[in-house]
């Protein structure tokens, strides 16, 4: 952890996060419905990060982008949204953005329907299946807290795939020797032509104000051993408790 | 002006979520602190009754925003309508339950208002900040806590420049509480069409399918939750037989989940549910903060642990040192041989047979 709260990432090994890989499933599958799509990868992150990128290329993602300054640094879900929502306006056009619903760190399941808001388009989080696109308009299975519905909207449009998505295809092997070198696009603050004051920790309206270890209320435990006369006793005390 | 609004969430069309009147509750007594008022806002379709659910909770005022479409939820008329509300408003705090809905509405509104949004927070209170760089002092604002990422730690999340300060609670963390039946806040009728455009209903919902629950963890007073010590998810069958013979639940860990052992609508913790049963069995759990504070105010706690250094021992009112395949199957064995089947429960077994 930094100094000012914020995660030392550096300290961190890159992985590339589960949803995430769901979410690439599911970009592959619509590749492989409509013929002529291409599906580009961005993720935010130190220069290692190259690697998840290039686990998408393994994949048969056709290109991808690194975004990479230490600007970008100690950034909370706004400026993280602010950044890949630049970046994405900076690409070529878009249909599908596809994301995990949430990353294993910090779980907040935000940067995705904060960068639908960036964008100005509509989202749909939680999604484990889609169904298709017709006349422009695409179907998908997603989850409710009280079950499943079925929505539809207009493109383009944010997806977020829950974690009960299908699960990710594994890595090709023509496509892992053909894409081991290849260089992965690395764009910084300049390069996206984007507002300093919005990204990293600058453009982050929370602070971190302490971290603190709890001190956990510390009861007296007994402490018993795994001898059948032991447990025996504790299940008679437990007959009184329920 | 800068008042407390609390995001209403619906079920069936027009029943408040239990999450919202922890919300309430929670966001009355810092209404109290802060002195200001209590503001809720319910956007859907057919709301006659839904000021006499939420009064007693202590609401002053009651935004209503009740027009055809805005039920069932979509994202954007709900967006358009707290954003614009929020604006007009300028609400200091604002509070929305971690659910599908909240953690699809919230940070959408959080971009739109370029504000920040602390997510699955597990203690809201009002206290002062000193920002260490700059120097400059803020008075009650909201500290937003939870626990962090790596370790036995809580962080505390402030968002001193930014209103409303926005923060998501799931559902159980805070606790719901009648202030007064008669409570008589006042009731605004908005004109919907002044929030939300036509562009806003291009997400269309076609089909909704409400799932039975699978258990009822949440509500059940014996819990049986596992943990990475487990070992495999058959050995979770242990686990099954004794939360059936002790007529509980089985939960579980993130780790657990995160393993394959066990079902992920078992997490128990702040990412998962909240439960407060009378016997919580912690069967190879280690105790990480993330967990223990989704079931720490269980009344017994028995934690199972080959390791007697674990974390989740200085909470547990007893400790079994031991393997879990081990010491499960005899509190299994035992509570048999001590409790055998009641009457009912025999002829009620003859029954299905």
């Amino acid at each position: 952890m930094n100094a000012d709260g914020t995660i030392n990432r550096t300290a961190l090994p890159v992985i590339i996060n589960p949803d995430d890989m769901k979410a690439l499933e599911q970009a592959l599958r619509l590749k492989e419905q409509y013929p002529g799509s291409t599906i580009q990868m961005l993720t935010m992150g130190p220069a290692r990060a190259a690697d998840v990128v290039r686990e998408g290329l393994y994949r048969g993602a056709d290109g991808g982008y690194l975004l990479t300054d230490c600007a970008f640094a100690g950034a909370d879900t706004l400026a993280t949204s602010y950044a890949l929502a630049t970046a994405i306006n900076r690409m070529n056009g878009y249909d599908i953005i596809l994301c995990g619903r949430q990353t294993i760190d910090g779980e907040t399941a935000q940067v995705g329907p904060q960068v639908a808001e960036k964008l100005g388009i509509p989202q749909i989080t939680y999604a484990e299946e889609i169904s298709g696109i017709t006349e422009g308009r695409i179907t998908i299975k997603r989850h409710t807290d009280d079950g499943m519905e079925t929505a539809e909207a207009p493109l383009p449009v944010v997806i977020t795939v829950d974690s009960s998505a299908a699960p990710c295809r594994s890595r090709n092997a023509k496509l892992l020797m053909g894409h081991k070198r290849s260089t992965i696009t690395e764009w910084n603050l300049a390069d996206i032509n984007g507002d300093a004051a919005k990204c990293g920790l600058a453009g982050s309206p929370t602070r971190v104000k302490t971290v603190g270890s709890i001190i956990p209320t510390i009861k007296e435990s007994i402490v018993i051993g795994n001898s059948d006369e032991e447990i025996e006793l504790l299940m008679k005390e437990l007959q009184s408790w329920l | 002006m800068n008042n407390l609004f609390v995001y209403i969430e619906l079920q069936e069309g027009s029943r408040v979520a239990e999450v919202s009147l922890e919300l309430l509750t929670k966001g009355r007594a810092l209404a109290g602190q802060l002195g200001c008022l209590l503001e809720a806002v319910a956007i859907g379709t057919g709301l006659e009754d839904i000021a006499t659910q939420l009064m007693p909770y202590g609401v002053d005022v009651l935004h209503l925003f009740d027009s055809e479409g805005l039920y069932p939820y979509t994202t954007l008329p709900h967006t358009s309508v707290l954003t614009k509300l929020f604006k007009e408003e300028q609400p200091q705090i604002a509070l929305l339950g971690a659910t599908a809905i909240g953690r699809d509405l919230g940070p959408r509104v959080s971009s739109a208002l370029d504000g920040g949004l602390t997510a699955d927070c597990t203690a809201l209170e009002i206290g002062d900040h000193t920002d260490t760089a700059t120097g400059k002092h803020y008075e009650n604002i909201l500290l937003q806590k939870l626990p962090s990422f790596g370790g036995n730690i809580i962080a505390t999340i402030v968002n001193p420049e930014h209103r409303p300060q926005m923060a998501t609670v799931r559902a159980g963390v805070m606790k719901k509480a009648i202030l007064d039946a008669h409570y008589q806040g006042k009731v605004v009728h908005h004109d919907v069409k002044e929030y939300v455009t036509d562009a806003d209903f291009v997400v269309k919902i076609i089909e909704h399918h409400i799932e039975q629950a699978r258990h009822n963890l949440k509500d059940a007073s014996v819990v049986v939750a596992g943990g990475y010590g487990v070992g495999s998810r058959d050995n979770f069958d242990s686990l099954f037989a004794l939360a059936r013979e002790l007529h509980g639940e089985v939960g579980a860990s993130r780790a657990a989940v995160d393993a394959g052992f066990v079902d992920h609508d078992r997490m128990i913790g702040q990412t998962g549910l909240t439960v407060r049963p009378k016997l919580y069995i912690a069967c190879g759990i280690s105790g990480q903060i993330q967990h223990t504070v989704g079931m720490q105010e269980s009344t017994i706690i028995i934690s199972i642990n080959t390791d007697s250094e674990a974390p989740i021992n200085t909470i547990a009112d007893y400790v079994i040192i031991g393997r879990v395949e081990e010491v499960v199957p005899k509190m299994l064995k035992w509570r048999k041989a001590l409790h055998p089947l009641t009457k009912r429960e025999i002829s009620e077994s003859i029954d299905q047979s």
